[in-house]
């Protein structure tokens, strides 16, 4: 991995809704023109475009071909599109500056999935021979990996509790947060029924729609553009196998490896921001990382924003997280974090981004 | 820092059909896999990165295969990244991977596209989702009209050009539609589905996958086969409807043209490339590329078919595996472009191989021709 003089200079991103009435394309044009504008340049500075979204959560093919507006493709553009988190875009952007022929990236992801049903959407995602005829859907997932995760021994249904009531109270000075409660307690948490033993609702992410775009220069047009850019140290996704049944869903190994791999050598953090979409998941994301004592001690912030748990604007809500750790590192609040973004059941596929300030 | 250079070391194909029946997906994308594998003298576990590409989900009904294809492609606990371009993705695929090489992140990548189209209705599927679509032939057909209007090209063009790749296509033994009789009578006697479009002039919707391997200078020294060497990279996308843009000849595959040309030192592509793998879905787009990317002036693409000078044996070939014409699993059409111009580059195209090809252009196109990926090859490493 060869070090990088890339740094995120500008972002924005819509609020968490649960049913945002414009359309995707109208949620991400004045996402991408405030991160420009925070960026402080001008469009046709930015020598490279990724966007990142789902055809499936719109339910039409090439849905992604209107989203090219909102990257103001005239004159034409030099431009790509994942079909993957808006993470995943920002790490091809990231790629890309990496040769030296332009300054300036931009990278994008959204998605809307108030319009269908996420349950049997995600559901399509499993292999279609072996696990997508059983119906599972992510709840239903997340049900076996957290019964799987008290089983081991590694957690209590009070831990998934404490990540909650943490996430609602952080959430609520989050003004892009969809679920937030500043008076967020475990014990009212428990009391609550389950809704996929043994998860609660309020283990679950909640249903968003969302937009998040960032843009990222080189080395002193970064320090030009910004006082204090947060400068990407390292970025990498590792995947596992699809089966949840060849896999330790107790632990996430290629988040471990991916951090690895993004240069963290377990050093001091500030921040981690993780796209723990359900509970369980920020208690094997910590482990892995081996960041539990520092999270238990109080030395680590965890998930300051509020995290999926407040809000999962699926397609972005991984982009989300590198954003918001970067926003932290920018305002000074920060010097080190980590961000990642997760696709695939049951955190299969992971990526870490490593941020510092200068 | 420098930039590592990159070279195509392996290629491979499925052999196209309409129905794949005989494999599953995963064994239709490692059909191809292997085969580049095999060509490139590696296995899989000298693979670092995959980057795998298809058109819409819905083709095949799941939500991001690659997902559930992690195992079979051999990203296990390596980076997978997914693209996504419309009908140039084989070719945004092939570009992505090329820049994880070009930027010394990765050594050796692998690449794959691919579409298995008889696990639904790619009809449907082009039209956006929609039922009573006018299908990609429906949205293109007014395009190639005003070409052949503003070209005053004659209408036996459109023929002469599925003739030939359908011809060729017989000498590529991956290809699915081989027609190795096929005469100017066929095509025009053939129904006419989009005017000017008649059915022998319009791509077959297949099964298949392809796959490259990229590495950098050490790794094409390992392998004891010759390298299609990349000169240029580029991929431009431009909205796709307001008023003032040129559908004919598209800006953004203009501009792409010319920024692989530059990359690559051609002042006048058509002397100095040796042969394209253009996408050509619809007959009329092979002179509407040669004009499009400046190989032909305008009005001058059409007589380039005319007289020859596209055929495999003329001065300046286009599609001698029979092109997207003959085969056309959606997803990997447009890698199969560059995988193509690779063997043609490293003498490895066999039967229809173009003789002495060193400098070789190939490009994909997609969406209503508003998304281009191009790369220049040569036989010989960059300076």
């Amino acid at each position: 991995m060869p070090a990088t003089d890339i740094a995120i200079v500008g972002f924005a991103q819509t609020k968490s809704e649960r049913a945002a009435t414009p359309s995707e394309v109208q949620l991400l044009v004045p996402t991408v023109t405030a991160a420009i504008a925070r960026a402080g340049i001008d469009r046709r500075e930015i020598g490279f475009t990724c966007a990142g979204s789902c055809d499936y959560l719109t339910g039409g093919p090439f849905a992604f071909v209107s989203n090219l507006e909102a990257a103001g493709a005239w004159p034409p553009i030099s431009e790509s599109h994942v079909e993957a988190d808006g993470a995943w875009a920002m790490y091809e952007a990231w790629m890309r500056l990496q040769e030296g022929d332009i300054d300036i990236a931009l990278a994008f992801g959204s998605g809307k999935s108030s319009p269908s049903n996420p349950s049997e959407v995600w559901a399509q995602q499993l292999d279609p021979y072996y696990l997508a005829p059983l119906g599972l859907d992510p709840v239903s997932l997340a049900g076996i990996q957290a019964r799987a995760l008290l089983d081991s021994g590694k957690a209590t249904e009070r831990d998934f509790a404490s990540v909650v009531a943490r996430s609602r109270r952080q959430a609520a000075g989050n003004p892009n947060a969809q679920l937030a409660d500043a008076s967020a307690s475990e014990d009212a948490l428990l009391a609550e029924p389950y809704f996929r033993a043994p998860l609660r609702k309020h283990d679950c992410p909640p249903i968003s729609d969302g937009t998040v775009a960032v843009v990222m220069a080189r080395g002193d047009t970064a320090r030009r553009l910004c006082d204090r850019p947060a400068w990407i140290r390292g970025m990498d996704h590792r995947v596992e196998a699809h089966q949840p049944g060849v896999r330790d869903i107790t632990s996430s190994s290629s988040t471990a490896l991916a951090a690895r791999k993004a240069g963290y050598d377990g050093g001091p953090l500030d921040l981690v921001e993780l796209c723990s979409t359900f509970s369980p998941q920020e208690l094997i994301l910590l482990e892995s990382l081996g960041l539990s004592s520092a999270a238990a001690s109080g030395s680590l912030s965890v998930n300051p924003s509020g995290g999926p748990l407040a809000g999962n604007p699926i397609m972005a809500v991984g982009l989300i997280r590198i954003i918001e750790a970067a926003a932290r590192i920018i305002d000074g609040s920060a010097n080190r974090a980590l961000a990642h973004a997760t696709s695939g059941p049951l955190l299969q596929q992971n990526l870490v981004c490593l941020l510092e300030g200068e | 820092m420098s930039n590592e250079k990159c070279a195509i070391i392996g290629v491979g194909q499925t052999h196209f059909k309409k129905r794949r029946d005989d494999v599953s997906i995963a064994g239709l994308l490692r059909e191809a896999i292997d085969r580049a594998l095999d060509d490139a003298e590696l296995s899989i576990r000298d693979i670092d990165a995959v980057v795998i590409g298809k058109a819409p989900d819905a083709f095949e009904g799941i939500v991001m295969p690659e997902i559930f294809l992690a195992d079979a492609v051999g990203a296990t606990n390596k980076p997978l990244l997914r693209v996504h371009t419309a009908g140039s993705v084989g070719g945004s695929t092939c570009v992505v991977g090329a820049h994880h090489v070009i930027t010394g992140i990765h050594g050796t990548v692998l690449a794959v596209a691919w579409e298995k189209q008889s696990e639904g209705n790619a009809q449907w599927g082009l039209a956006g989702g929609r039922s009573g679509g006018i299908g990609a032939g429906g949205a293109f057909a007014p395009w190639m009209r005003a070409y052949i209007e503003q070209s005053g090209s004659p209408d036996y063009i459109g023929w002469m050009v599925a003739v030939k790749d359908r011809r060729n296509a017989a000498k590529n033994p991956y290809a699915h539609l081989k027609m190795p009789d096929i005469t100017l009578e066929t095509v025009r006697d053939s129904p006419m589905l989009w005017d000017p479009i008649r059915f022998q002039e319009s791509c077959p919707s297949s099964d298949g996958a392809c796959a490259v391997i990229l590495t950098n200078e050490a790794g094409a020294q390992r392998s004891s086969k010759p390298a299609a060497w990349f000169h240029g990279l580029s991929v431009k996308s431009e909205l796709s409807n307001f008023p003032g843009r040129n559908p004919v000849k598209p800006q953004a595959g203009v501009e792409c043209a010319h920024d692989v040309y530059r990359q690559a030192g051609i002042t006048d592509p058509r002397s100095q490339i040796d042969m394209a793998e253009l996408y050509v879905p619809f007959s009329w787009y092979e002179p509407m590329w040669l004009e499009g990317h400046d190989i032909a002036g305008p009005g001058e693409g059409w007589k380039m078919v005319d007289d020859g000078t596209t055929d495999l044996g003329g001065d300046f070939p286009v599609n001698p595996s029979g092109g997207v014409l003959s085969t056309n699993a959606i997803g990997a059409s447009g890698m199969v472009r560059f995988a193509e111009a690779a063997l043609q580059v490293r003498g490895l195209a066999g039967e229809h191989q173009v003789e002495g090809a060193r400098t070789a252009l190939a490009q994909a196109y997609g969406g209503a021709a508003n998304y281009f990926a191009m790369g220049v090859l040569r036989s010989s490493a960059p300076e």
